[in-house]
């Protein structure tokens, strides 16, 4: 019997790979740094194992694409807060990757409590990569009025200025997060086997089963308690004076971190610990009147948008990916910065005899199901099948490895490239160019300032020109 | 490619919405008689009204229909509207305020996220709101209006049940459980879980005592009624107000033979309720409620306004509503014939038909629907009109459309 299973990249990589080596399964590959996102299994010849993003896992095992996944509780739960009929079956505590869900605001946010929060007259905004957990929270306690705003990543580094509540998680025992104060936790994650539904209630999976479960060290499948320890690491930061007159500007973690950097000393403007090696999300700068915070460059036009910055270093396809989905979004680009050059393409797998967007629109038309289209750039994904006229088309949002989903789980790409080398590698091919982005300055439009911010918001964009002139 | 429609959502052919305009014509009808005003408010709405407490219950705000507006950079939500009381509470606050008292009804669709896709997501509900009198009179005038507009539409054996969503609250607080805990089983009894309250146990002893009865179902209840105030006056005093507007409800149901039934556990309904809540039923199904709300115009910003209100739901009316007593029904139908030639004599002839109150179908060449009703052959010869009769196929011939309107009036 063919059995499916999704295990997850990054966090929890390490532990289920020694857990399967335990096994004895020889998913040889299936490692730190991996190259190939499909195994087979030397153990059980019927077995197939694919890698994805841990948030994709749960997703893909409720629409039955796989039979058993490995992932997070964090992440099973926040699938089924919003969706709670999925099919999906929460089969095993696998005890390791533990850490818990805290609700948290900031030390120097003037609220300690969620009956503080409560009271606030305005409205609370709460950031978080738990969307769905966020929102049941928040309705569970009754916020009168609240955002939720799903982010990408870097969450702790929004509050106060930026957001009042922030859903992050926290290693087991240590919330070791800088400035922040926990006011409730949410929930106690480890990682967890988990079923479709009807692979669960046909497939006969036992031997499988057996072979992980007797494969579990000692002590773990029971987590302990998680005492919730709050240490401050990092330096203290000062919290900008409340002054509407600094500039608030967003740097991207990452890989674009390097060039940015470089950029900005070209310039003469020194950041004091960027890239940090402890993570440290507000590094200073040499700059007066200027307030800099790290985040991912997914999360900035939004950010940028809703005014908690002013400026934000991110790419050219981040800001598209906003404004398809809101055209009248007050953001704009401001300088092309020229590093960072990626072309956004339309991937297929080699086997298909697809080369043009002509030949998708022959494949939607010539088949009952769904042409699925994956992405990290769901507005642009859906935009290219829109304008392509893909007929019945779905967008399965991914948040990495979204080369893996090619071609079972997913028929068609949207991806960035540098090279195409990793396209080539996964057996891909590159059918359209949809345009080219660079990383790019991006900034409010139309928003009235006081002279003196204007003058230095010019003064940045003009120094900033100048140093990708002559470079 | 065939497209089918979206999971969960029903279309409703010709005959569903003969039944559906006639549900709200008869319930147009009965509110309008009895002084309401017709409303309507959008079907988008902030996520924000339904969020404020006491408002939707948080599992019933997880099945909303939610989005990021157009300009959801700033986090705005919109909704579907889940619900029409707090929008009208709203539109109340927004350019009623100045009037005392307002009589509004409405005919409207809530919306509510289901992911089976097996019940309905897109639910109808024709519905009044009585805003600003706060008294047994003005609850029993809705439960008068709706059981009037139900019989108006041949529902005859309808089952009202009551409860009271104060008195509810007082006996959870009764049970020295945290704010919290009621909150939860409140939710709970408004979500449909009619054991929520048994299954708990009084810390008062006399509470004890008196609970399963006071818990149990009646029918005619006011002397019971008032035998426990009497009794709770003494251990639990803030049972008596609830208990007083339970007893002149019943009374006054009583007094104008009006048959309910009795049983505080069965709340279901919205978090907004604070008095009596009701429930009408037909055949052991629920076609609609409603209850007292006097919180929700304060809690939205309004002031200090008593409320009550009801729906019925028309989708589980139109499964009951008798075809026979359909308006509409006894206006006879004439099918026009005519070859292209005297196409526009056709027209005229059929114009001055429904003038003169028939439903005339131009013949369009393709079978119609099995229907019984008269056929006109428009000839371009005498005789000009050939009338066939629905019955024995009687034909008649007439030269003018008089003729023809005079002829359809003896024989019909």
């Amino acid at each position: 019997m063919m059995i499916k299973i999704a295990l997850p990249k990054g966090r929890l990589l390490g532990e289920t790979s020694a857990l399967f080596e335990r096994a004895n399964w020889e998913l040889s590959g299936y490692q730190e740094k991996i190259r190939f996102y499909r195994f087979e299994c030397g153990r059980f010849p019927g077995l197939s194992a694919k890698v994805f993003h841990e948030k994709d896992i749960p997703i893909q095992v409720a629409v039955g694409n796989y039979d058993l996944g490995i992932c997070g509780l964090d992440w099973a739960e926040e699938l089924l807060v919003k969706y709670p009929a999925s099919d999906l079956v929460k089969v095993k505590d696998l005890g390791y990757g533990a850490r818990a869900l805290y609700m948290a605001g900031s030390r120097r946010g003037g609220v300690a409590t969620i009956e503080e929060v409560k009271e606030k007259p305005d409205t609370v905004r709460i950031v978080s990569e738990y969307p769905n957990l966020a929102t049941a929270f928040a309705a569970g306690i009754r916020l009168k009025r609240f955002c939720v705003f799903p982010l990408w990543g870097a969450a702790e580094v929004y509050p106060p200025e930026s957001a009042d509540l922030v859903l992050v998680p926290g290693d087991k025992g240590v919330v070791s997060l800088d400035g922040l104060m926990v006011m409730d936790k949410i929930l106690d994650s480890t990682a967890v086997l988990i079923a479709n539904k009807t692979s669960w209630e046909t497939k006969d999976m036992k031997e499988v089963l057996a072979s992980i479960y007797g494969s579990l060290v000692d002590g773990q499948g029971q987590p302990g308690p998680v005492a919730v320890v709050v240490t401050e690491t990092g330096e203290q930061y000062c919290p900008p004076q409340v002054d509407g007159d600094i500039v608030r500007l967003a740097l991207a973690d990452g890989h674009q971190q390097e060039p940015t950097r470089q950029l900005l000393e070209k310039a003469g403007i020194t950041v004091n610990d960027y890239p940090s090696s402890s993570q440290n999300r507000r590094p200073v700068v040499g700059l007066d009147g200027v307030a800099i915070k790290v985040i991912r460059p997914q999360d900035m036009p939004s950010q940028v948008a809703n005014g908690n910055f002013d400026l934000a270093i991110t790419g050219r396809d981040w800001l598209k990916n906003h404004l398809y989905q809101f055209p009248q979004s007050p953001v704009e680009e401001l300088l092309d910065l020229k590093y960072g050059a990626v072309r956004i393409v339309a991937v297929v797998s080699n086997d298909l005899a697809i080369d043009d967007a002509e030949g998708l629109r022959h494949l939607s038309a010539g088949r009952t199901e769904p042409i699925r289209v994956a992405s990290e750039y769901v507005n642009i994904a859906d935009k290219y099948a829109r304008d392509n006229h893909l007929g019945h088309y779905r967008v399965v949002p991914t948040w990495g490895a979204t080369e893996a989903f090619l071609p079972e789980d997913a028929d068609l790409l949207i991806e960035n490239t540098e090279t195409g080398q990793t396209i080539a590698r996964h057996n891909l091919k590159i059918i359209d160019t949809l345009f080219r982005s660079t990383a790019c300055l991006i900034g409010g439009k139309d928003t009235a300032f006081s002279a003196v911010k204007n003058r230095r918001l010019g003064s940045i964009v003009e120094t900033l020109r100048r140093a990708v002139e002559v470079s | 490619m065939r497209v089918q429609k979206c999971k969960g959502t029903r279309d409703l052919s010709p005959a569903d919405m003969t039944k559906f305009r006639w549900v709200e014509a008869v319930f147009r009808d009965h509110s309008l008689k009895w002084g309401y005003e017709e409303v309507r408010t959008p079907t988008l709405e902030y996520l924000h009204l339904f969020t404020a407490t006491g408002t939707l219950t948080p599992s019933m705000l997880g099945r909303v229909y939610s989005f990021l507006d157009w300009d959801g950079w700033s986090g705005e939500r919109v909704v579907l509207r889940p619900d029409v009381t707090i929008p009208i509470a709203r539109l109340y606050i927004d350019g009623m305020s100045d009037r005392e008292l307002a009589r509004l009804f409405y005919v409207a669709n809530t919306f509510i996220f289901e992911e089976t896709g097996k019940k309905n997501r897109e639910r109808w509900q024709c519905g009044a709101e009585l805003i600003g009198a706060g008294s047994a009179t003005a609850d029993v005038e809705l439960i008068a209006l709706a059981t009037e507009a139900l019989r108006g539409l041949g529902i005859k054996k309808v089952d009202l049940k009551l409860s009271h969503a104060g008195l509810i609250k007082v006996l959870l607080k009764s049970f020295g459980l945290s704010a919290e805990e009621q909150t939860r089983i409140f939710d709970q009894i408004l979500d449909g879980d009619e054991a929520a309250l048994a299954r708990l146990k009084p810390a008062e002893p006399e509470l004890a005592g008196v609970l399963p009865a006071l818990l149990k179902r009646r029918e005619k209840a006011a002397d019971y009624l008032k035998e426990v105030r009497a009794k709770f006056n003494r251990h639990l005093v803030e049972l008596g107000p609830s208990l007083d507007e339970v007893i002149d409800i019943v009374e006054l149901l009583e007094s104008q033979g009006y048959s309910y039934i009795l049983d505080i556990t069965s709340g279901t309904g919205f978090e907004y309720y604070t008095g009596v809540i009701f429930q009408f039923f037909a055949g052991g199904e629920k076609i609609g409620g409603g209850g007292r709300y006097d919180d929700l115009v304060s809690l939205l910003g309004g002031g200090d306004i008593p409320a009550s209100g009801f729906a019925l739901y028309i989708d589980r009316l139109m499964g009951r509503v008798a075809m026979g007593t359909l308006a509409g029904s006894g206006a006879k139908r004439v099918s026009v014939k005519a070859s292209p030639g005297v196409m526009k004599a056709a027209f005229t002839v059929a114009g001055l038909l429904r003038e003169a109150g028939y439903v005339a179908e131009i013949d369009l060449g393709r079978p119609a629907p099995e229907r019984r009703g008269w056929t006109l052959s428009v000839r371009d010869k005498a005789p000009r009109f050939i009338l066939t009769g629905p019955v024995k196929q009687q034909k008649f011939e007439a030269d003018t459309a008089d003729e023809v309107i005079a002829l359809l009036g003896k024989k019909g």
